[in-house]
């Protein structure tokens, strides 16, 4: 069970008080009407889904209510850092197409 | 192949068994094959068993990672059912249940198909609406199944507690009497010394690093222990990994993979007769032929390649299974593992072409895989063999995800998404 | 007193408290401070069960967590019934009743062991495999047998009559285990001022050295644990966890700690004490402080009774005054058995030989030995044993230095006990939980933990390290750079422990015993005794290809028993990796997964079971309901009233009622389950346009609007009515079921797509009771309670909102209406809800207020074609789908959430499934929900299925039967007719309609 710092309440809990909400840094297209079928699935239903680092939204579902975000390692299920929505992580994978 | 029978064992016995013929070979790999499977697992070696029966292309080879049906092969909670809801899951997995009714024989292995029935749950009237339309559409689809109440299933289950004093009361189920379960281990070897005896090659300890592509167009697989291996089409079955090979690929998957946990109870003397799953409270229970109560969870809510999910997931799933049998409070949990799931949006499988040519994937089969297995390998097989996906297979195309035709199959899945 | 094997003195044991127990149906003594094992073997008991496969006799093997025989089910009555009870970690109380779990008519004489003896030799691993296959029809038969077979113990057929119990602890440093390492890290860490928790399977603290002979500072080692246990107890932040296994380690240094708080007292808690409580326990630091387990040798027939570990043997002279024998040969791989040959001739009884694997043994303990006259048998083995129900005598031979080969005469040594020692396996169980992988020590011969990314730390037998001296120096070390890890000054320096070291001889690396046979044909040579897998097998495994550890482990059924391989593991995996060829770390282990020891579903489940399974919710009027006869249907978390039958009516009869006096004269229906966020922002309209599929800019205060959500595929998931409170105050009112999910998915697209819109959400779901009236009376009784809000059909009108007080209670009135019918929904903080509805009835009793529930409410409703989301909708619904284009505004500017998705091409093809209204052929049949419509009723299965009816009622008010259903191109197939083929073969036939059954201009509500 993972132990997450909430950045809005700034305090460890539970994973039991989060939900993960999937991938971070999904923007909805602005313009979604000139997106392609094709363009609108990838928005939609396509994810990075890396084996390694992953940049995560979580939401303090039972606390705060906010959303942050968690770079995670999938593997060992390390969590490397914690930041708000609109900031941009700093640890990332050296890795191509992450 | 060796002849497996109850008379073999005993002509065994009289040489203290020290003659019994290899279950499969060891080689190493060729050059070229006509086509590579990905993934040594249960849907992988089916594929290759298929090919080299159905569709006579016994130039194959199997390449595993790891050891043959390691994956979630070896980590299921084995059941097998096809009361699946829409068409083209239904036929694809009642097409699994045949192939299931006679595998034992087919692969001279036994699988041990248990054909005990499963009952899937209902608690609330939105559920028994769910039960009803499902059973309909099973019994129209040609596949088994009726709708009980709470006194049929007090019956045909008497350690479960059916009475209206649960916080969810069980309002009534569907039945399927042809399911039940397999032993999971047996249906990977059944189907590796059934392809090794018609030629096909099973390369364990080989992990692909990349696939190698010509002008757009999948032409083998880089693997770490034996460089290059050719091949005219490559197929992926890996569960779990997919989208990190589909990566090697150039594209993405629209999938994610979580984990996927179960756990065991000790060894108790036979208590629970059938399968039963509960949408509702989460969770899912049978007893194994060697008595362990085999208990399935709910995914993890986060992307995960530990095979290894979170406790509450592990507790949730044990109060569900307090409610409905309160009386094995007292049994004790032995052992709990995970594996790694690749979840579709739409909780149904990609069996696909890819953005790269005569490359094709088999994946996203969520927490339903097992249950698909021989049904699974022969599309793939079937796709493979012709170069584009076979009949059952075509409503299964990655690209659904770009035009919307989506199958959404949540309501079936034993436990939600 | 008829234990025969008692010594006179010695032991934690207390001679004066005798304990009846029974096993077997025989009644049987112990005394207090006993296992059930220490007291069934201070009894004489030899045979304690049958193998699962061959139905051999078993005794009891080890004194701990590693035992695999003496599995026994315990229990004095059906609902405390406990299986799979492992007799050696089970404290003896009095009026234990066990009994052995195989073995008919008895373990003693046991009629499948001799079905057995004769067909054994057929049951190789995976014989099942290769048979019971034809005809298939008869595996079902065949499994049944099987199943009977297999299993150990039984489930207890009554509920459970105690309770269980979870606490959720953090602490700076959790010390796993508390023997001499685990006792001095907690020792250290805790002088520091950390907050500790020591937690040890055991019934009391201590480990090895509540059997162990050394001496600490002088003083026998045990009451150095009494002193170190009273220091520990004077720090107000140490906890100590005595009968507590930590039986997982997980992610992020999480543990979970079972502790057994009454099993040692009875098989029922005693009154007001729960039986069992888990510790959910959040770790800065651990220190593994685990030990190691003994490894047994294998050779043939190793599991005749009497056939024990070496130290198990030591622990039962030392600590419980069990003397297991008369006459014991004891076979070493090492110098650290000898003790266990010298506890033996202490406590007076003989010591036939001490056979060493080693040419040359040499160190203090083998000197020791030498001096007491003990005969030494050196570079030999004990090849195989000889007996039935016990040990009588065991065959010695010499063996060549590695161990492969017998190279002498085998000779025959009388003998009642065969202790065995091969060496020891560090208890790495719980480092490996998070998928860390341990690290073989050639050395050590044993696997020690390998790297993790946990905070862990380790300390003395774990890290192979087994001398006193080793594992006081580590812990303390340990506990201290926990402490310091986890922010404590840990600068003040403890007294050092002063230990007499003794030297030991190297061990020798064997864990299969040669005979003089090949192992294919010498008698069985087990390595997991509770799955019956012999050193033939693992061979056989690899010669057939099994080659992975994971295959000979799942081929086998090697450590899947309840020991999980504890005491054979390592010698399958050094069998196996000898058989290929291979090292052991070429080979490598398996996984170990929590749990290290099983625990009760009851503990894991805690109090989480039956009425706390999950919340139950009511509404203020609940009470009311239920008195006035109320069925309750459970709508998420929710218990929504269902209908409301009056004595000696049918289902049918009360909804027919309810319809009609709803209709007729008014109806109340409790709505306050419906979700209801309040929103309020200078931007929360703009919000609303963009996650409704309909326009908001112009709804004007004091207005409410029916809006559809969908998903950004263009599924339809939600609905409800939002209202306008003021310029910046909305109020939006979703499904029951669906009110937590839209919170959060309004929450989501406002923090990470539109954080600049100026918009607050808030859930006041419970904040306000909710009740619709609903029936052409309904204004003249709402009149009757609310004389500040003109209540005129011109003032206040359809989908108004009002402000004012009913019964003198400030209320929020919307005219709304789910029935088609004049309808006022009335909105009162929540804690007045009860007092308003009661006034409503005290006034509506002469309109004969009606209440209804869901089911009612479901009929009126689809008499007028609304759909219920979740119901009429299944995900995979567009609003064009629904028939429900009215709802979508193509012109927004903003690209509503939905919009695109429902413009894919799958989405705007023709034939897709769509919502209409069925009117069956026979007015009076009701299609059951859930058939599926069919063109041609005659076609063979497979049909062709166009749909499913998703709603379907009996309407009293109409005098026919009503439904709503999906079918491919059903907007366009008006008129034509459908069939539903039933279960009994019927086929029911209907007409596609207008899913508005009733007053399709909408009259009766514009009144």
């Amino acid at each position: 069970m993972f132990h997450i710092y909430c950045p809005h309440c700034e305090d460890h809990r539970e994973e039991e008080e989060f939900h993960a909400s999937g991938e971070a840094h999904i923007p909805r297209p602005l313009d979604p009407q000139s997106c392609s079928d094709e363009e609108w699935g990838e928005y939609l239903y396509f994810r990075k889904n890396p084996r390694g680092l992953h940049h995560e939204l979580w939401v303090h579902a039972v606390g705060c209510r906010k959303f942050f975000n968690i770079t995670r390692d999938t593997v060992t299920y390390e969590i490397k850092e914690v930041y708000k929505v609109g900031e941009k992580p700093s640890v990332t994978s050296s890795e191509k197409n992450q | 192949m060796e002849k497996y029978s109850g008379f073999g064992l005993f002509t065994h016995s009289l040489s203290c068994h020290e003659n019994w013929q290899r279950v499969w070979r060891n080689p190493q790999p060729k050059k070229k094959y006509d086509v590579i499977i990905v993934g040594g697992g249960g849907h992988g070696l089916a594929t290759a068993y298929y090919l080299a029966k159905v569709h006579n292309i016994t130039n194959v080879a199997v390449v595993e990672k790891g050891y043959l049906g390691g994956g979630n092969t070896a980590r299921n909670t084995t059941i097998v059912r096809s009361n699946y809801l829409w068409d083209e899951s239904a036929h694809l997995y009642e097409h699994a249940m045949k192939l299931w009714e006679g595998l034992s024989q087919d692969l001279n292995y036994n699988v041990m198909f248990s054909q005990r029935g499963v009952l899937n749950l209902g608690h609330t009237l939105q559920d028994m609406r769910d039960i009803e339309r499902r059973v309909n559409a099973n019994r129209l689809n040609g596949i088994d199944g009726e709708v009980l109440d709470a006194k049929q299933i007090q019956e045909l289950v008497p350690a479960m507690d059916c009475s209206a004093n649960t916080r969810y009361p069980v309002m009534g189920a569907s039945w399927q009497p042809r399911a039940g379960v397999a032993r999971h281990d047996a249906v990977a070897w059944g189907y590796a010394r059934a392809a090794d005896a018609l030629g096909v090659d099973l390369i364990q300890q080989c992990e692909v690093v990349d696939i190698v592509t010509e002008d757009g167009a999948a032409v083998g697989v880089e693997t770490k222990q034996y460089g290059t291996i050719k091949a005219d089409r490559v197929g992926c079955v890996v569960a779990g990994n997919s989208g990190v090979l589909a990566k090697m690929a150039g594209f993405r998957l629209p999938l994610e993979s979580h984990p996927l946990q179960a756990l065991v109870s000790e060894p108790i003397k036979p208590v629970l007769d059938t399968v039963v799953m509960s949408n509702h409270v989460h969770g899912y229970i049978s007893q194994s032929d060697k008595g362990d109560l085999v208990i399935g969870a709910g995914i993890d809510g986060y992307n995960g390649y530990g095979q290894r999910g979170s406790y509450p997931t592990i507790e949730h799933t044990v109060q569900a299974i307090m409610e409905l049998f309160p009386i094995f409070s007292r049994v004790r949990m032995n052992r709990q593992w995970g594996g790694i799931v690749d979840t579709c949006p739409d909780a149904c499988p990609i069996i696909s072409a890819t953005p790269v040519e005569n490359l094709f994937f088999n994946c996203g089969w969520g927490t339903g895989g097992f249950k698909a297995t021989p049904g699974s390998g022969h599309v793939f097989a079937a796709t493979l063999a012709q170069g584009e996906a076979s009949k059952l297979a075509k409503p299964f195309s990655m690209f659904r995800f770009y035009d919307g035709s989506l199958i959404d199959e949540h309501g079936a899945a034993g436990v939600a998404h | 007193m008829t234990q025969k094997n008692r010594i006179q003195s010695g032991g934690r044991v207390d001679r004066a408290r005798a304990l009846s127990f029974k096993f077997n149906g025989k009644s049987y003594q112990g005394l207090q401070g006993d296992t059930v094992a220490s007291a069934l073997l201070a009894n004489g008991v030899n045979v304690v069960a049958r193998s699962f496969k061959y139905s051999r006799p078993r005794g009891i093997i080890s004194a701990g967590a590693e035992e695999p025989n003496a599995v026994l089910q315990m229990g004095a009555t059906e609902a405390t019934q406990v299986p799979n009870v492992r007799a050696t970690q089970q404290e003896l109380f009095d009026g234990l009743v066990c009994n052995s779990t195989n073995g008919w008519p008895n373990v003693d004489f046991d009629v499948m062991g001799i079905a057995a003896k004769v067909g054994g030799s057929m049951l190789t691993p995976g014989f099942y495999y290769k048979t019971f296959m034809y005809p298939q029809s008869m595996w079902s038969t065949y499994e049944k047998f099987i199943r009977k077979a297999a299993g150990l113990g039984r489930s207890p057929r009554e509920n459970d009559p105690d309770s269980y119990d979870h606490i959720h602890q953090h602490a700076d440093v959790v010390v796993v285990g508390a023997g001499p390492a685990g006792l001095s890290a907690a020792l250290s860490a805790a002088r520091s001022g950390a907050r500790v928790i020591i937690a040890d399977e055991q019934s009391e603290f201590g480990g090895s050295l509540l059997h162990s002979r050394e001496n600490i500072n002088g003083e026998p080692a045990a009451d150095w644990v009494q002193k170190a246990i009273a220091e520990l107890a004077t720090f107000p932040d140490v906890m100590m966890l005595p009968r507590s296994t930590v039986n997982g380690y997980h992610d992020h240094n999480f543990l979970t700690i079972h502790q057994r708080c009454a099993d040692h007292l009875s098989d029922k808690a005693p009154q007001g004490q729960i039986r069992q409580r888990l510790h959910r326990v959040r770790a800065k630091w651990v220190v593994l402080a685990t030990g190691a387990h003994e490894r047994p040798l294998v050779f043939a027939n190793n599991d005749v009774p009497g056939c024990m570990l070496a130290s198990a043997v030591s622990t039962y002279i030392n600590r419980y005054g069990v003397v297991p024998g008369k006459n014991l040969v004891l076979m070493t791989t090492n110098d650290h058995a000898y003790q266990t040959a010298l506890d033996w001739a202490d406590a007076g009884r003989k010591v036939v030989a001490i056979v060493d694997t080693r040419p040359n043994p040499e160190g203090d303990l083998v000197e020791d030995a030498k001096r007491r006259g003990l005969h030494i048998i050196t570079g030999s083995a004990v090849i195989e044993a000889h007996g039935g129900k016990r040990v009588n005598a065991v065959s010695v031979a010499s063996i060549n230095e590695n161990g492969e080969s017998v190279t002498g005469k085998i000779s025959r040594l009388q003998c009642d006990t065969l202790a065995s020692s091969g060496g020891w396996s560090p208890v790495v169980h719980l480092s490996c939980h998070t998928a860390s992988r341990p690290a073989w020590n050639d050395e050590a011969v044993g696997f020690v933990p390998g790297a993790t990314i946990q905070n862990q730390l380790t300390a003395g037998g774990i890290n192979a390290s087994y001398g006193l001296g080793d594992c006081l120096k580590e812990g303390t070390a340990a506990g201290n750079e926990a402490a310091m890890n986890a922010g404590y000054d840990v600068s003040a320096t403890a007294p050092e422990l002063k230990v007499e070291a003794i030297s030991e001889g190297a061990p020798m690396a064997l864990f299969h015993v040669p005979h003089s046979r090949p192992t294919s044909r010498a008698p069985k040579q087990f390595v997991d005794f509770q799955n019956d897998v012999t050193a033939a097998g693992i061979e056989l495994a690899t010669r057939e290809g099994f080659e992975s550890i994971e295959h000979v482990k799942r081929y086998t059924a090697m450590g899947f028993g309840t020991d999980q391989g504890k005491l054979g593991n390592i010698n399958g995996m050094a069998i196996a990796a000898k058989s290929m060829n291979k090292t052991i770390p070429e080979t490598g282990t398996t996984v170990y997964r929590p749990n290290y020891t099983p625990v009760s579903f009851g503990a894991i489940a805690g109090r989480h079971c039956k009425e706390l399974f999950d919340p139950k919710r009511f509404s203020a009027m609940h009470k009311w309901h239920s008195e006035n006869g109320a069925l309750f249907e459970d709508v998420g978390q929710w218990k929504r009233p269902w209908y409301y039958p009056k004595p000696g009516e049918s289902m049918q009869d009360t909804l027919d009622r309810e319809c009609k006096s709803t209709r007729e004269s008014v109806g109340i229906l409790d709505a306050s389950t419906l979700g209801k966020i309040d929103i309020q922002g200078k931007d929360a309209r703009e919000f609303l346009g963009r996650v409704y599929t309909n326009p908001w800019a112009k709804l004007a205060v004091g207005k409410c609007r029916y809006g559809l959500m969908c998903g950004e595929d263009g599924m339809v998931f939600d609905d409800g009515v939002t209202s306008c409170l003021a310029e910046n105050h909305f109020l939006m009112t979703t499904t029951t079921g669906g009110a937590a999910h839209v919170l959060e998915w309004l929450e989501i697209y406002h923090q990470t797509e539109w954080p600049e819109l100026e918009v607050f959400f808030n859930t006041v779901t419970d904040h306000w009771s909710t009740m619709t009236i609903s029936g052409p009376n309904s204004r003249k009784l709402l009149s009757e309670i609310c004389d500040d809000i003109d209540l005129d059909k011109d003032t206040f009108r359809f989908m108004d909102l009002r402000e004012g007080t009913v019964a003198d209670v400030p209320a929020r009135v919307y005219r709304i209406s789910f029935t088609g019918e004049l309808s006022y929904e009335i909105n009162v903080q929540a804690n007045y809800g009860l007092y308003v509805w009661e006034k409503l009835f005290e006034h509506g009793a002469k309109y004969n207020l009606t209440p209804y529930g869901t089911e009612t409410m479901h009929v009126l409703r689809a008499e007028k074609g609304f759909i219920i989301a979740g119901q009429d909708t299944d995900g995979s619904l567009h609003p064009y789908d629904l028939g429900m284009g009215w709802c979508v505004s193509v012109k927004k500017p903003f690209s509503f959430i939905g919009k695109r998705g429902m413009a894919r091409e799958d989405c705007v093809k023709p034939n897709r499934k769509q919502l209409v209204g069925l009117k069956t052929k026979d007015p009076l049949t009701v299609i059951p929900e859930g058939s599926q419509a069919v063109l041609d009723p005659t076609q063979p299965i497979p049909m062709t299925m166009l749909g499913h009816v998703t709603s379907s009622y009996y309407s009293a008010n109409l005098g026919h039967s009503i439904a709503m259903g999906l079918v491919r191109g059903g907007l366009d197939r008006m008129g034509e007719a459908v069939f539903y083929p039933q279960p009994d073969g019927s086929v029911i036939e209907a007409e596609i309609c207008s899913p508005v059954f009733l007053d399709p201009e909408g009259e009766r509500q514009n009144v």
